[in-house]
């Protein structure tokens, strides 16, 4: 079992959640989180100050999947949350040990 | 000047009403510009734009110049209000300038740059706001001599704001994603917040406009009151039929339509016909705002659907309702016919020039400054493009 760990655009969600509903993924979290990536943010300049604000708003998206899926899941997002503008967002994917459904006390495969 | 104090906050409170229904990106920037409004017609009303829609009449069109800088505009009572200082009324009518323009940028939100938003301001103000306030309002104003009527703004603020929007909505386009991702409204609590406000504010505008405080003041009081809750009662009924649930946004939207609907009429009619009134705007303003989103026109906080229609609905049914035992003018159930005829020639004049100088201000900015941000800009949001501040830091 893998849990990938997407940063995007919080208004990508919706497609993405279409995109994952789409290839039979129901279940997922989310968390309003804001982070940085190599442009450190967004910069402008005036009267040759520079100003900037680095951490930006974005979306956490944590699913659950079992290692078949992991690519059909990692290819929709990627494509889904694409704008092809810098800040699109990251795509992390970490091995999970184990997962129980406590409604039914499943474990494993089952309880995703 | 209590009425001008409580009409004020009807744009910080038209603030939160529209922050809460855009996204949260766009929050701040929403906000912010009807506080910015505020900036810009304060500043201009007492400049130039006061002498212009009140001062001595010319040809029926314009104010004159007299009253420029308020030089001539004091302590002393004026024929537009004959037991309060001309400064005050000149104050109070400075609030309805203000708030005309924030109730039309709801229209273009999320996208519209900031600095296009505060030229619109000005010019919009000038060449729209200013002449049909003179038209409909002034002594001498030509559509005032045609005998139409108007309470507190349902035709120079109402109508003039959403047809204005509708144009604005046209010539803006649609947002980035309209139509295939969902927008949520960043809070339905500051859309609450801001009906709140505005509920409060238009006791101001309303009982204000009968210019003292006598009995006709709470009788306008009244007559708000119950429109609103008639206007939110249905719109709360449909929105219960139509998806099963109550739907704040729907129902706040529904108590706004029915104070805008009871506007022009509020002094005019009976408490019993300002719950026709209210409720009937509930009904036409849900769906105008239906057909509006079936036609694929972005406006994107329904500015001509409860303000436009709204306004229509309120304007036409003094026409129709204005009752002699309230304030002396009698629509045409009560036998005056010609009334209904001059408040739709008032509407109609308003609505068509409204659109037609707001299409030609939006033309003129889009080929000077521009008026939307490019398209990574508004994938970013305005709060961060336009102010490089978060409205949640
Ligand atoms: N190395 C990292 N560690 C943790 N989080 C990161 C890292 N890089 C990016 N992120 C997260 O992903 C978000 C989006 O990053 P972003 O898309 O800007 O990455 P990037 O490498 O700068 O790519 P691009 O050049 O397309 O902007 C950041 O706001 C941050 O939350
Ligand atoms: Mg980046």
């Amino acid at each position: 079992m893998k849990m990938i760990c997407a940063i995007i655009r919080p208004d990508k969600l919706e497609e993405v959640k279409q995109g994952l509903r789409s290839i039979g993924i129901k279940g997922l979290t989310i968390y309003e989180v804001r982070g940085k990536g190599r442009q450190e943010g967004v910069k402008w300049s005036a009267r040759g100050h520079e100003y900037g604000l680095d951490m930006l708003p974005k979306l956490k998206i944590e699913v659950l999947v079992s290692d078949e899926n992991l690519d059909a899941v990692v290819d929709v997002i990627a494509q889904k949350a694409k704008t092809g503008y810098v800040g699109d967002g990251k795509i992390f994917v970490v091995p999970v040990e184990e997962v129980v459904r406590i409604r039914t006390g499943e474990r494993g495969k089952e309880a995703l | 000047m209590l009425s001008s104090a409580l009409v004020f906050l009807m744009t910080p409170g038209l603030g939160f009403f529209y922050g809460g229904l855009v996204r949260k990106k766009n929050m701040a920037n929403t906000v912010a510009a009807c506080f910015a409004i505020a900036i810009v017609i304060s500043l201009l009303w007492v400049s130039f734009g006061y002498s212009l829609a009140f001062g001595p009449d010319r040809f029926g069109i314009i104010g004159g110049l007299e009253w420029l800088g308020l030089s001539n505009v004091g302590s002393q009572p004026s024929s537009y209000a004959p037991t309060i200082p001309h400064s005050a009324f000149m104050l109070f009518q400075a609030m309805f300038a203000i708030i005309t323009p924030a109730l039309v940028i709801g229209a273009v939100v999320e996208r519209i740059k900031f600095k296009a938003l505060l030229l619109f301001t000005a010019l919009w103000s000038t060449f729209v706001y200013v002449p049909i306030a003179h038209w409909v309002w002034a002594e001498g104003g030509w559509l005032r001599s045609l005998g139409a009527i108007d309470f507190a703004g349902g035709t120079v603020v109402h109508v003039n704001a959403g047809f204005a929007a509708l144009i604005a909505a046209l010539v803006l386009g649609k947002r980035v994603g309209y139509g295939n991702s969902s927008f949520e409204p960043s809070s339905v609590i500051y859309v609450l917040l801001g009906t709140a406000m505005l509920w409060l504010g238009w006791f101001g505008f309303n009982a204000g406009s009968a210019l003292s405080s006598n009995s006709l003041a709470v009788h306008a009081f009244v007559t708000t009151n119950t429109a609103a809750a008639a206007a939110g009662a249905t719109q709360m009924i449909l929105s219960l039929v139509s998806r099963g649930k109550a739907s704040i946004v729907t129902l706040s939207g529904g108590i706004v339509a029915g104070l805008v609907a009871i506007t022009p009429a509020a002094g005019f009619v009976s408490v019993m016909n300002s719950m026709i009134i209210g409720a009937a705007a509930g009904v036409l303003c849900y769906f105008a705002v239906l057909l509006r989103t079936r036609l694929g026109i972005d406006d994107s906080l329904d500015v001509w659907g409860i303000h436009g229609v709204g306004g229509l609905c309120g304007a036409l049914s003094v026409g129709i309702l204005a009752e002699p035992s309230v304030n002396g003018a009698a629509g045409l159930l009560f036998g005056n016919p010609g009334q209904l005829i001059a408040q739709m020639a008032s509407v109609a004049v308003t609505a068509a020039y409204s659109s037609a100088l707001t299409w030609l201000i939006l033309k003129l900015i889009s080929k000077t400054i521009g008026l939307r941000v490019d398209r990574q800009e508004e994938m970013w949001g305005l709060d961060l493009t336009q102010h490089g501040e978060l409205a949640w830091g």
